[in-house]
């Protein structure tokens, strides 16, 4: 006779390809919301610097509501809203851009902390030599200021990639939504999760290192 | 030349300069000495345009310095500029800090302006600093990196903005001994310093500020011997 169908079986190493390819999802939604966040936020961050007034009555709310609300609530409201207003967006398209906009708040923050770190003597010293407004900030103030905050924008990137884990609500096969349904299939929480949790290690360790890398040799 | 007639600057409420009459002449070097809050490195931030004016005019080779029409960033590659607070670019190496604004301002090739940058290192004595980053250096030779950025620029003026008052006393020397080099190959400088023994030996002639006036001003010999003024002379008399 055939086989008894069964719901329930091992993990097995497809297993394993599945969760790599998650692995891969998760890894393509963090770099592009990282990248794209960061831009956006470097060029608030600047807003911010440049005018109190002209930062809080523009950017200033509506940056301190997506740091305020929690994540979840955002890509649930956000995506459901693209929806309803007949924006028929994929979950990965939609969990790119909420979390995009969401990293783009914090780094704001970061980046006004660090272009501000920069005092108006240097940015004199960078006027005095001819350098225009654009040419100091390109140049002179950015580099330094930037720097300056860097391992704090490490922290916020490393934050939004195990972020990116609740793009699973939105349905999109990235880490943590095939390692439920593994879960669900093989009966085996632990050994599924731990499996997972490496793969988020994995993404997350070589940034860390590379961050370091980057910070010795600035420092010296 | 540089032309300053009738000069008013106020922060807020406070009157800072308060009508400064001033010509100096291509090739001279003027030292500004006075107390601290006479308004003498504001006078200097006047002079490059970093600070706006109330009243008066500023003119650099017969160009307003704070005329709406006037381009202050290609004015500025006119005028060198030396603070206080070095202020070297931390992420740049010494050539790099040097060579940053011949490429950037001038468009200058990346080879070209290496090579203006290597020849001012070794114009104030650092050629063997030239890959180093400035937190390696002694206040003393970043003081003197300063220096050869500004020079990079082949500027025609040079001004110094109590070039060695941030400087421990065993590295003022150094810095005193390049802008006497300077002095000795013509460059026209104008020296807000409180080192009397260099405005003394150095300049053409002496500048006192004294509450935003300039109360007096004339050789060397006349303000630090002959005083004209009751206030110069009770300045010097303090500071001696």
């Amino acid at each position: 006779m055939n086989e008894p169908i069964s719901f329930f079986s091992g993990f097995g190493p497809k297993d394993l390809w599945y969760l790599a390819q998650a692995a891969w999802q998760t890894l393509l939604i963090s770099v592009l919301s990282i990248s794209a966040g960061t831009v956006m936020g470097i060029f608030f961050g600047w807003i911010l610097s440049e005018s109190k007034v002209v930062g809080s009555i523009t950017i200033g709310f509506v940056l301190d509501a997506f740091r305020s609300v929690p994540l979840i609530i955002q890509l649930v409201l956000f995506y459901n809203l693209f929806n309803v207003i007949g924006l028929a967006v994929s979950p990965f398209t939609a969990g790119v851009i909420i979390l995009g906009v969401y990293t783009s708040a914090l780094v704001a923050n970061v980046a006004r902390g660090g272009i501000e770190s920069v005092g108006k003597p240097m940015r004199r010293a960078g006027r005095s030599l001819g350098l225009s407004y654009f040419q100091t900030m390109r140049h002179v103030v950015w580099p330094i200021g930037l720097r300056a905050v860097f391992p704090s924008w490490v922290g916020v990137a490393l934050g939004v990639l195990k972020d990116s884990a609740l793009v699973s609500v939105l349905g999109h096969p990235e880490l943590l939504k095939v390692a439920r349904d593994l879960i669900t299939r093989t009966q085996q929480p632990l050994l599924v999760l731990a499996v997972a949790g490496a793969f988020y290690f994995a993404l997350s360790f070589p940034i860390s290192r590379y961050a370091a890398h980057l910070e010795r040799k600035w420092q010296s | 030349m540089i032309e300053i007639k009738e000069l008013h600057k106020y922060f807020g409420d406070l009157h800072v300069l308060k009508g400064i009459d001033l010509n100096v002449e291509k090739g001279e070097v003027l030292s500004i000495i006075g107390a601290s809050g006479s308004g003498k490195s504001t006078l200097l931030y006047c002079i490059n345009g970093l600070e706006a004016i109330q009243k008066g005019e500023v003119k650099v080779d017969g160009v307003s310095v704070h005329a709406k029409e006037t381009n202050l960033n290609k004015l500025r590659t006119k005028m060198g500029m030396v603070f206080q607070q070095w202020n070297s670019f931390p992420h740049l190496t010494a050539l790099e800090n040097v060579a940053l604004a011949p490429r950037i301002v001038k468009g200058r090739s990346k080879a070209e302006s290496r090579e203006i940058a290597r020849a001012q290192l070794e114009h104030v004595g650092l050629n063997d600093k030239i890959d180093v980053y400035p937190s390696a250096l002694s206040g003393g030779q970043q003081q003197r990196l300063a220096i050869a950025r500004a020079l990079a620029m082949e500027p025609e003026y040079m001004l110094f903005d109590e070039a060695t008052s941030a400087l421990d006393p065993e590295l003022v020397g150094e810095v005193l001994d390049t802008m006497r080099l300077l002095a000795e190959e013509g460059m026209t400088m104008i020296c807000v310093t409180h080192e009397m023994g260099f405005a003394r030996d150095v300049s053409d002639r002496v500048a006192y500020f004294h509450e935003g006036v300039m109360e007096e001003i004339g050789p060397p010999d006349q303000i630090f011997n002959n005083q004209k003024s009751e206030r110069t002379a009770k300045f010097l008399a303090n500071v001696r």
